[in-house]
């Protein structure tokens, strides 16, 4: 199978260390170069982490696996560098539709406004985006990616973690300040720290195919419940780049993943989704059972979860590469500064408290959807046909329908590195949430928002006079409007609401740590101790 | 006719996880039983005669 896409396989290189069997503690090494490894890689590297990336295979994802990837996680890749790579390659989509058999039961918009420079979301098989970023990884000088190299056991220290890597050469020992774990669902790490990994294991069973054909079926998600073509459960159709379309049968949990996953079997299934006479070809297949489940702690002493090894989503609102990617968002910053002696090690904590509440949020929409999908018992199956045959004729009941809550960020509004408002503000920019994107203008050249917001703290000053403020390793850089950009459209100040005037600060990973009215350096000084855990006085 | 028939749900997934979760361990009897016990508590809420008759009428 896979007819449109060769695997690249990826040379093996003994290390030095290896040949030379001279133990090397290395700052941080990541385990796993799938999308969150690869993603950490780059993040460490523009904080300016040396970083050794080892992953026991040599190619990219086999099948497509992830195909959505959301607004958030492509600014993020955008930040690095491979964003607009994966952009122009994947399909652009916005438009989600709900069928109860034939019918159209309920549309969504994921993007119901403009003026952001990525869209809602797109569609891209997982092994292009691999492959971006471990072209880009290949090009860092700070990146040492390491092909063949399986971690085989792992022992922690107090301020280090010793591993054992196997490769083709033998067994070698390791030592990293840091060990960010990123090796997946299955991650042999977290069983080696003895990391509690629980949650819900869902009894049902789904074929997942992608198929070659050349069809005008428009650029849209398209969800059936209880179809004609498969009745008695759901199906779903969604286009990637290359005119590869990823179908989806759910199969019951009595089903034969042997027998569902032969050619055979599964051509009659596609031919009855996309009609007889539209010709296509089989590229990969396989069966599958979800589970939503998440590591007791992203942090075990030296070692640091991320990605699927810290938190595992059932497909249904496309969270589980999105969330992994905002874990590294998180946590490269906190780590960087940590590292460097900065801050406190209270910040790294911080990266649990945000990212085991954001792993909730999403294990909790998962775990709905899923619900809803495959209902577990007679009653609940009752509630879910009840809500599907009034959403038919029914305005009222189709908010009730879970398809999939596709995956937005989490806003850490409780977190302990914001500073609560003062006063009254409108609008969605509250402290603990990702800042938003706007059109503006730079020396007469058009551009966005995010990207005037990079480089470490950000003091973003909104028709407001401000002054540089002295904050260490931590000092903002100023941007203001008038000065450094032009808010041409307006959508800046409505989106900040700072028709008024408004001071915002800006964390390195673009949340926002705090806003004023006004101007006051004390003020700023003191968020920004808060927003690194007391890192300055 | 007074019926809201636009969505009026506060949270409609909260809300459709608080009932499932409710009838998770019951048998198909239980939770019809359960159900039946429902309508009355949303009729009692809505009182007004023409609506319930309008609802039932949806329902149906
Ligand atoms: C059918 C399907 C559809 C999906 N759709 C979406 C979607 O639309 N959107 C989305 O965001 N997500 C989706 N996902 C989820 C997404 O694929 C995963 O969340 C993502 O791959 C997780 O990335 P990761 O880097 O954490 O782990 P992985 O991709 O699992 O990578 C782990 C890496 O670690 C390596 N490794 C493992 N053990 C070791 C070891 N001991 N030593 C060295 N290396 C090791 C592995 O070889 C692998 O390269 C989907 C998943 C499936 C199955």
């Amino acid at each position: 199978m896979l007819n449109t896409y060769d695997f690249p396989e990826f040379d093996y290189v003994q290390s030095d260390e290896q040949k030379s069997g001279q133990t090397v503690r290395h700052t941080v090494v990541i385990v796993g170069a799938g999308p969150i490894g690869l993603t950490a890689a780059l993040d460490f590297a523009a904080q300016g982490l040396k970083v050794v990336v080892l992953d026991d295979n040599n190619t990219v994802s086999v099948g497509s696996r992830a195909v959505c990837y959301a607004k958030r996680p492509l600014e993020i890749w955008d930040r690095l560098g491979v964003g607009e790579r994966m952009v122009e390659k994947g399909i652009n989509w916005k438009l989600g539709r709900v069928f109860l058999r034939d019918q159209e039961v309920y549309t969504f918009d994921l993007l119901p406004e403009d003026g952001h420079k990525i869209p809602a979301f797109i569609n891209l098989q997982q092994y292009f985006l691999e492959e971006y970023m471990v072209e880009a990884c290949e090009q860092n000088p700070l990146i040492d990616l390491r092909w063949k190299h399986k971690v085989v056991s792992l022992h922690q220290f107090d301020d280090y973690a010793e591993m054992v890597v196997e490769t083709p050469d033998g067994v070698f020992t390791l030592e990293a300040d840091w060990l960010l774990a990123c090796d997946g669902a299955n991650s042999d790490i977290r069983r080696m720290v003895g990391a509690e990994f629980t949650g819900q294991f869902f009894q049902d069973r789904f074929l997942i195919a992608d198929i070659v054909m050349k069809a005008d079926f428009p650029t849209e998600r398209w969800f059936w419940f209880d179809p004609n073509f498969h009745r008695g459960q759901s199906a779903l159709l969604h286009k990637q780049s290359d005119d590869i379309w990823r179908l989806d049968f759910q199969l019951g949990w009595d089903a034969d993943p042997e027998v569902e996953k032969r050619p055979e079997n599964i051509i009659p299934r596609v031919k009855a989704m996309i009609g007889d006479d539209v010709e296509f070809e089989l590229e990969w297949a396989s069966v599958y059972q979800f589970a939503c489940r998440r590591v007791d702690q992203f942090r075990h002493g030296r070692v640091l979860f991320a990605g699927d090894a810290a938190h595992q989503v059932s497909p249904f609102g496309a969270r589980g590469a999105n969330t992994g990617v905002q874990d590294i968002d998180n946590l490269s910053w906190k780590l960087a500064a940590v590292v460097r002696g900065e801050a406190p090690l209270a910040l790294l904590d911080t990266y649990h408290a945000e990212r085991a509440f954001a792993a909730d949020d999403n294990l909790l929409n998962s775990t709905r959807s899923t619900d809803f999908i495959t209902p577990k018992n007679g009653a609940s199956k009752r509630l879910r046909n009840a809500v599907l045959s009034l959403a038919e004729s029914n305005e009222f009941a189709r908010p009730l329908v879970n398809s999939g809550r596709l995956s937005m960020p989490t806003p850490y509004l409780d977190s302990a590195l914001n500073t609560a408002d003062e006063g009254a503000w409108t609008g969605r920019m509250n402290p603990g949430t990702c800042a938003s994107d706007a059109p503006v203008t730079v020396n007469g050249q058009s551009g966005w928002l995010l990207e005037q917001l990079t480089g470490g703290f950000v003091l973003l000053a909104l028709g407001v006079d401000v002054e540089p403020v002295d904050a260490g390793a931590f000092t903002p850089k100023v941007v203001s409007l008038g000065k450094d950009f032009e808010d041409t459209e307006g959508l800046v100040s409505e989106r900040y609401d700072a028709a008024d005037g408004a001071v915002y600060l800006i964390r390195p990973d673009q949340h926002i740590a705090a806003r004023w009215r006004g101007f006051d350096a004390e003020s700023v000084k003191a968020a920004i101790a808060k927003a690194t855990a007391g890192a300055i006085q | 006719m007074s019926l809201k028939l636009t969505p009026n749900i506060e949270s409609p997934d909260d809300f459709y996880e608080v009932l499932t979760d409710a009838q998770r361990d019951m048998t198909d009897e239980e939770a019809n039983d359960m159900n039946a016990r429902l309508i009355f508590v949303l009729a009692n809420q809505i009182g007004n005669f023409e609506d319930l008759k309008q609802a039932v009428a949806i329902a149906k």
